[in-house]
């Protein structure tokens, strides 16, 4: 439409379209201005959504666009002059039609809705909206937002890509999963469309093989997808990486986390009592999704340890159980800091079983003070730990300590550590009172389980 | 009322009814597949069906998955079905 030269788009009850009425008639007998679009008529509302006209009059050739009525200005576009005789020299425009509250998510749907592919679903007169999705299974067991076309389209505002784009072939089903989908399952989850971009990410990292979503949906052990997010786009979405990160009441925490369980429910087919066997599984399968705060931390970011650059904003999955508390409000040194933290990951599955299960650290501002005082970079506080955290196998076999679990008796002569070397991650968030911090236990590590990914979030 | 009209969050997917195999009446002249998922003490499990098995003179091929966490390789899956008449996996836990 830009192509056309100029164009003008104006609507009946606007004074100022009424005022320049002669001079778009004659610009257009002149041949100067070639179409005008009117809003008053489906094909100029179209005209001007697509346009994404806000003021009418515009008049405007290809970016151009001169709103309301300037004589100067118009003079200036169209290159005739002494338009308007007798028109005041300057009238402000009018809001577009496009732009009426109400009206614009349904232009949306009425011109733009064809490019969604999901199927219609009408919910029958009777039917309670929320009752509607549970009874079709499409909930975690809380009440979700209905993915009306309007809501959806909104959510994909929150994203440059291309609806039909495929972001993961998403387990355990192995189904396709387009950028569409994802939306529609954001939208249920409450996300607003500028989490968007970080759900892709979250789903894209969790289908990868070394993540390996089928096999922790499948497990009978705790764990679940937990979600971490680094760089700028955490404090551009809100994110809350401080005081009760790891709780409720932060839309964006909330809302991600769910949006990926969603897609692995809805798109994936994973259900609990299905493909998923958890024995207990544990609240963060509702959703678990915080941010670092790396502008309070001692060390560098989650995401750049992982290889990201410094300023680009990434997810970092992790195959992780609920957390579990560490309180130290005694040790002023890191060295003493350090046991007790040691203390608490012994206990990571079970104190007598070593190197099955990676663990992550999330450091409390104050306990990351400690460490910040006493010069302990995180490679230095993960080495500490691990020696810390070699145990004699004599205590690990079974039977040890009155106990039948733990390794075979034949490990017993060397010593095992706790954690593989890559085992033990650290991340920095919290509120700034409070000496304690906590521990997310691991699943089945390695190649043969699941390894953490993090994934670059791209708009 | 367009508010009443929603998006469909699944894949839309239904699957795909296939005929199961018959239950074989008798194992006589059978080879019996025992899969092995890595799970700890399946193969003592493995190893004693084995013995019973084959001492009622019946053919055995044993398969192991390289881990339980994992599903198992397309290939595994290919060589057991164009292998064995009937298979045990040992879920053990």
């Amino acid at each position: 439409m830009t192509d056309e030269g100029i164009v003008a788009v104006v609507k009946r009850d606007c004074p100022t379209c009424t005022l320049v009425a002669p001079v778009l008639e004659d610009l257009v007998l002149r041949g100067v201005v070639s179409a005008i679009y009117r809003e008053d008529e489906d094909e100029g509302l179209e005209a001007s959504w697509r346009l994404g006209i806000e003021t009418v009059p515009t008049l405007m050739r290809g970016d151009r666009r001169i709103v309301g009525w300037s004589r100067v200005q118009w003079e200036e576009l169209t290159g005739v002059s002494g338009l308007g005789e007798g028109l005041p020299d300057y009238r402000p425009g009018c809001g577009s039609r496009t732009v009426e509250p109400g009206l614009t998510d349904e232009l949306a749907v009425r011109f733009s809705g064809s490019k969604l592919h999901s199927r219609r679903v009408e919910l029958a007169e009777l039917e309670d909206e929320a009752e509607a999705f549970f009874d079709r299974g499409w909930t975690d067991g809380l009440p979700v937002v209905a993915p009306t076309e309007a809501r959806v389209l909104r959510m994909l505002g929150g994203t440059t890509r291309d609806p039909e784009e495929v972001v993961a072939v998403v387990a355990p089903d192995l189904v396709e999963c387009t950028v569409e989908k994802v939306a529609v399952n954001a939208v249920m989850a409450g996300c607003r469309p500028e989490y968007l971009p970080v759900v892709l990410a979250a789903v894209e990292a969790a289908c990868t093989d070394a993540f390996n979503i089928h096999g922790l949906l499948a497990t009978t052990y705790f764990s679940g997808p937990v979600v971490i997010v680094n760089g700028p786009i955490t404090g551009a979405i809100g994110m809350n990486s401080g005081v009760n990160t790891l709780g409720q009441g932060n839309r964006a925490n909330a809302t991600i986390g769910r949006a990926l369980q969603l897609v692995i429910r809805n798109v994936g087919g994973g259900r609990p009592g299905g493909v998923d066997r958890a024995t207990l599984g544990n609240p963060g399968k509702y959703t678990f999704c915080f941010a670092e705060d790396e502008g309070g931390s001692p060390w560098e970011p989650l995401s750049v340890e992982r290889g990201l650059a410094a300023g680009d904003s990434a997810v970092t999955l992790f195959a992780g159980e609920g957390p579990r508390g560490i309180i130290d409000q005694a040790s002023r040194t890191p060295e003493s800091l350090a046991r007790s933290f040691a203390g608490a990951l012994r206990t990571v599955a079970h104190p007598k079983l070593p190197m099955a299960f990676d663990a992550f650290v999330v450091v409390s501002p104050e306990h990351a003070r400690v460490f910040r005082e006493g010069g302990w970079s995180k490679a230095r506080l993960r080495e500490e730990l691990l020696t810390l955290l070699t145990i004699d196998g004599a205590q690990l076999v079974r039977g040890a300590d009155g106990c039948d679990e733990g390794i075979p008796e034949p490990l017993g002569g060397a010593a095992w550590p706790k954690f593989r070397p890559d085992g033990l991650w650290f991340v920095h968030a919290g509120g700034t009172a409070g000496m304690f911090s906590a521990i997310i236990g691991g699943w089945i590590n390695g190649e043969t389980g699941s390894q953490p990914v993090t994934k670059e979030v791209r708009s | 009322m367009t508010s009443r009209v929603v998006l469909d969050p699944t894949s839309e997917r239904s699957a795909a009814n296939r005929q199961r195999v018959e239950r074989p009446v008798s194992l006589d002249g059978r080879t019996v597949g025992l899969l092995d998922i890595s799970k700890a003490r399946g193969d003592k499990f493995l190893d004693r069906l084995a013995q019973l098995l084959e001492e009622r003179g019946l053919r055995v091929a044993r398969f192991r998955k390289p881990t339980f966490a994992k599903v198992a390789p397309v290939d595994l899956k290919h060589q057991i079905s164009t292998t064995c008449d009937v298979v045990i996996e040992a879920l053990a836990d």
